[in-house]
């Protein structure tokens, strides 16, 4: 039988799309920004179909990288195409693939140079999924920067006021975190002789090179995921990206950082994980609190769920280095359910942007009343990052509070906190915007979710309680590979 | 018999270069495109001959030698020649003097001038090479008599390259004066002998690399580089930037890694200090300039310093010049001399009314404009910038790995540390273009089909090399080993 090379296709669909949308002829404005919608869309929609055949074909029982790719590319360097998929990225892809659709049918309203703009989400799908199910370090590192070319450019042509400051920003930060791992990926390369993920994670380097490796790729995620005091970057990002770009963002880039933590900081230098677990809990407990904190103080919406997702990752960093395997479930539970939610957040401050373009939250108040549809879907998220019991939130928080408790009763008792804080500012938010009586003029004629908003949200929210209700459809695919992690590294003290 | 053949695609660009002078002189500046169209294809076509070469060997009495790697530098540096001047008419036909058709054959006198000096074998051909270009150079610098600036990049340009060429006048004598005699294989010999090396070898091995630091420009030498790109009519800037850049690079790898490798312990360190100096002044001085051929000189600093240090790298093994790190600096200079004739490429082209787009601020809202064209610009800076997947990354990558495999890590960080700081100058043309709304004045660009077809082309080999590099990285890995693996 021959096998189809899944992962290029899914990786090369999107590319495609670009192609197809730069030939597009030139055409009247408006007739060609509608064609080159309906083209991104069908690539990108092709591609989440095709991606669902990831998890038919994985074989959970089996675990370990399936799906493999295996190409000679540059044989003088000893450079080899090498892709595949485990339980943990699996969720990725699908998350990247999910989300691309979405965020490009809220990128809709986009009306200056909608075909740019399509092209530049369908070049960031095609690098997101390439990251996810890259086997080689030169892949890795070439998916993992492309991704910074089209959301610099989302952010920086279709973005807010300060777009050029938070683009610029956004581009210098991550391109600083990661020539630091560029040069760790160096070291490895030369130490191991060979620049393949999988032949990486048996190599045993040298103690005191594992510190400085370890600390050159923290530099890069503790950027990406973003951990406190690395974040000053996101809330910038994010208040002036446009919509799509922020569901993206948060939904997506984000996660890269989470994901580089467990595939290389933990799987290649698990015992300089070991030794630096303690500074990243503390930096997670701080990121929670602090995030909270802030988060509470906002007066603009987007920046108020900005910070939450500064909050939300510590939960994330918390869990992996927690070195237990309910903690790394968890981490994984809450990225995936981070990436749902804090899109349906962004998408939902994007609906009320488009009515009344302002995000200041005093502006609102009683919307409630005359949006009840929206009302009850933001509801549900927002319950969702609460935290409540039978959404995604949960089960994440949950268990990365657990992997906390193993580890150490005090550090649970601080995470603990946070949750309490993110149920405050959360519903406080809601409070805010939908509760009361709707008294300004311009609230009162607030429309309704149409029928294309409500079709974003639906998918989202039948997944979130999925995976509320439900986790084992997920956890049980990437349990053998979060056992096997845990296992090696506990192996010796457990 | 045979011997003379080697030497036939350098033949055959002098033979084309007399006979274009001649059609020009007979048929006055009116032949200037004809004549100009002729030189770019006699120069592919000589490029074509070289890429048809099989034979290896030394010829014309030990002064010339043809191989592999010689092949594979000679290719790249016709095409960036002939790329260069695909660009002239565009820019010329703006200008009040128009195209001359003494302009082609300049660059190709030059040209023969580079194509020697990459297959010298010996100090004295090496040496008459190097003022061929150069006096090429100096004209076309000084090209366009009647603009003051042109004039006096032309002037300073001499006297700062002529300086230069005494300095290595006078390490090569000191060279000859240990060896005993001219030709590298007479040099190489003499110092596998083993024995110490005398202070004057030294003092001549640093002279002869001050004047390669001038040619390359690298810093502290680099002086003349932004002052003569900027008064520089514009294709000749390009010219500059890319071609004598390729021929430098390469004869100085030549030069360090087959002759005088055994005095690796001498030139390494100069080599390392050169680089530093380089990539530090490149990234830094070049985030302060308004004017974007300054900031392209400064952004050939920087990217020399950076090719400087995959010369320095040191097989840890063999001993020798590292395979990977010469390796990786054709790469580079292959990817390094599209993007910047494509930056050129695209802002020769650019006129605001009259005016030609010289300050980067003028490139305000080009991507409204000419959506097509600030795309290829955008793709050549990022590709400068190093940013993956495009393919001024894979040069980054193989130098400085090489460089870490040499041990010479902390060139390494240096190196991508320097590369982000230089991302903010890049990104500064992107932003400018693509972020800011245009001055209101409306931004023309006249383009020729062979100029359209040659941006397209730079694009294409930019954004689609990961694709496929393997025909650059595989022919630069066998160029390479056949010049230092015995």
């Amino acid at each position: 039988m021959v096998q189809i090379p899944l992962l290029s296709l899914i990786t090369f669909l999107p590319l495609l799309g670009v192609v197809a949308l730069a030939l597009l002829p030139r055409g009247q404005d408006e007739k060609q920004a509608r064609r080159a919608r309906l083209i991104a869309l069908m690539f990108a929609g092709v591609t989440f179909v095709a991606s669902l055949a990831l998890p038919i074909f994985y074989d959970a029982v089996v675990g370990g990288f399936q799906l493999i790719e295996k190409a000679v590319w540059m044989p003088s360097m000893g450079l080899v195409y090498h892709r595949g998929v485990d339980g943990i990225s699996l969720w990725f892809v699908l998350l990247s693939t999910l989300l691309t659709p979405l965020a490009m049918v809220s990128g809709f309203v986009v009306k200056e140079r909608a075909r740019s703009f399509m092209a530049a989400l369908l070049l960031l799908e095609a690098m997101m999924i390439g990251m996810f199910t890259s086997l080689d370090f030169f892949l890795f590192y070439v998916f993992f920067e492309g991704v910074l070319i089209p959301m610099f450019l989302i952010i920086g042509v279709w973005g807010g006021e300060r777009r050029v400051y938070a683009a610029m920003k956004f581009f210098l930060y991550t391109f600083l975190g990661s020539v630091l791992m560029l040069v760790a990926i160096f070291v490895m390369v030369m130490k191991a002789g060979t620049s393949d993920m999988t032949a990486l994670m048996g190599f045993a380097f040298p103690k005191e090179m594992a510190v400085w490796l370890w600390l050159a790729f923290f530099a890069s995620f503790a950027v990406k995921t973003p951990m406190w005091p690395f974040h000053t970057w996101l809330p910038d990002a994010h208040v002036q990206a446009p919509t799509a770009g922020s569901v993206i963002l948060a939904g997506v880039l984000l996660k890269m950082g989470g994901y580089g933590f467990i595939r290389i900081s933990l799987q290649m230098l698990p015992e300089a994980s070991a030794t630096f677990a303690p500074l990243v809990v503390a930096l997670s407990l701080i990121a929670i609190v602090y995030g909270s904190l802030v988060a509470l103080a906002q007066t603009d919406m987007k920046k108020l769920v900005a910070y939450s997702s500064v909050a939300h990752m510590g939960y994330v960093t918390l869990g992996i280095f927690s070195g237990t395997r309910e903690g790394l479930d968890g981490a994984m539970m809450v990225m995936l359910s981070h990436g749902l939610v804090s899109a349906a957040l962004f998408l939902g401050v994007g609906v009320v942007y488009e009515r009344l373009h302002t995000r200041d939250i005093a502006r609102f108040g009683g919307v409630a009343s005359v949006m009840p549809r929206f009302a009850s879907v933001f509801m549900v998220f927002t319950l969702a990052a609460v935290g409540l019991p039978g959404t995604s939130g949960f089960v994440g928080e949950f268990l990365a509070m657990q992997g906390a408790w193993l580890m150490d009763h005090r550090v649970a008792a601080v995470a603990a906190l946070g949750i309490v804080l993110g149920a405050v500012y959360m519903l406080w938010l809601y409070a805010r915007v939908f509760f009361g009586v709707a008294e300004k003029a311009d609230v009162k004629e607030m429309r309704d979710l149409t029928w294309r908003e409500a079709a974003l949200f639906l998918p989202l929210l039948f997944l979130v309680l999925w995976l509320g209700l439900y986790p084992t459809t997920f956890t049980k695919v990437m349990d053998v590979d979060v056992k096997h992690l845990a296992f090696s590294l506990q192996g010796e003290d457990r | 018999m045979t011997s003379i053949l080697f030497a036939l695609p350098e033949i055959t660009v002098a033979l084309a270069a007399m006979a274009l002078l001649l059609i020009g002189a007979f048929r006055g500046d009116k032949a200037g495109g004809l004549v100009t169209s002729a030189a770019v294809v006699s120069l592919l076509a000589a490029a074509a001959l070289v890429a048809l070469g099989r034979e290896s060997g030394v010829a014309l009495y030990g002064m010339f030698a043809v191989d592999d790697y010689r092949r594979f530098v000679k290719v790249m540096l016709l095409i960036a020649a002939a790329g260069s001047l695909v660009l002239a008419p565009v820019f010329f036909g703006g200008q009040k003097s128009g195209l001359k058709p003494e302009y082609p054959v300049l660059v190709m006198l030059a040209t023969l001038g580079m194509m020697l000096m990459i297959s010298a074998h010996d100090w004295i051909a090496l040496y008459v090479a190097l003022e061929l270009q150069n006096l090429g150079l100096y004209v076309l610098t000084a090209f366009q008599r009647e603009e003051k600036r042109s004039s006096e990049a032309g002037l300073k340009y001499f006297m700062l390259s002529a300086f230069s060429s005494a300095i290595m006048l006078f390490g090569l004598s000191l060279l000859y004066g240990f060896a005993g005699g001219t030709g590298f294989d007479v040099m190489a010999h003499t110092l596998a002998q083993g024995q110490a090396m005398p202070i004057g070898l030294v003092v001549g091995l640093v002279f002869v690399m001050a004047g390669f630091a001038l040619k390359v420009s690298a810093a502290p030498f680099h002086m003349w580089t932004p002052d003569v790109y900027e008064g520089a009519p514009l294709p000749v800037t390009a010219f500059l930037a890319a071609a004598p850049k390729i021929a430098a690079l390469a004869l100085l790898a030549v030069v360090l890694g087959v002759p005088l490798i055994a005095a690796a312990s001498v030139w390494q360190p100069v080599l390392m200090a050169l680089a530093v100096a380089s990539m530090a002044l490149g990234s830094f001085a070049g985030l302060l300039q308004k004017n974007i051929k300054r900031l392209m000189a400064y952004s050939a600093i920087a990217n020399v310093g950076t090719m400087l240090v995959g010369l320095a790298a040191l097989d840890p093994v063999a001993g020798g010049m590292s395979v990977e790190g010469l390796q990786g600096v054709l790469i580079y200079l292959a990817v390094y001399f599209v993007a910047t004739l494509g930056v050129f490429g695209v802002v020769a082209g650019l006129r605001q009314g009259e005016a030609l787009v010289e300050s980067v601020d003028d490139l305000a809202g080009l991507s409204q404009a000419h959506p097509w064209l600030s795309l290829v610009l955008a793709a050549m800076l990022f590709s400068l910038a190093g940013v993956p997947p495009l393919a001024g990354f894979f040069g980054k990558y193989f130098v400085l790995l090489a460089a870490v495999k040499a041990g010479l890590w902390p060139l390494a960080l240096i190196g991508v540390l320097a590369s982000v700081v230089a991302a903010g100058y890049y990104l500064r043309i992107v932003k400018i273009m693509y972020f800011d709304k245009g001055s209101g004045s409306v931004l023309t660009s006249p383009r020729s089909y062979a100029h359209n077809c040659g941006l397209a082309l730079a694009t294409l080999f930019v954004v689609l090399f990961v694709l496929w590099p393997s025909p650059v990285i595989e022919g630069a890995h066998q160029a390479v080993e056949r010049l230092l693996v015995p």
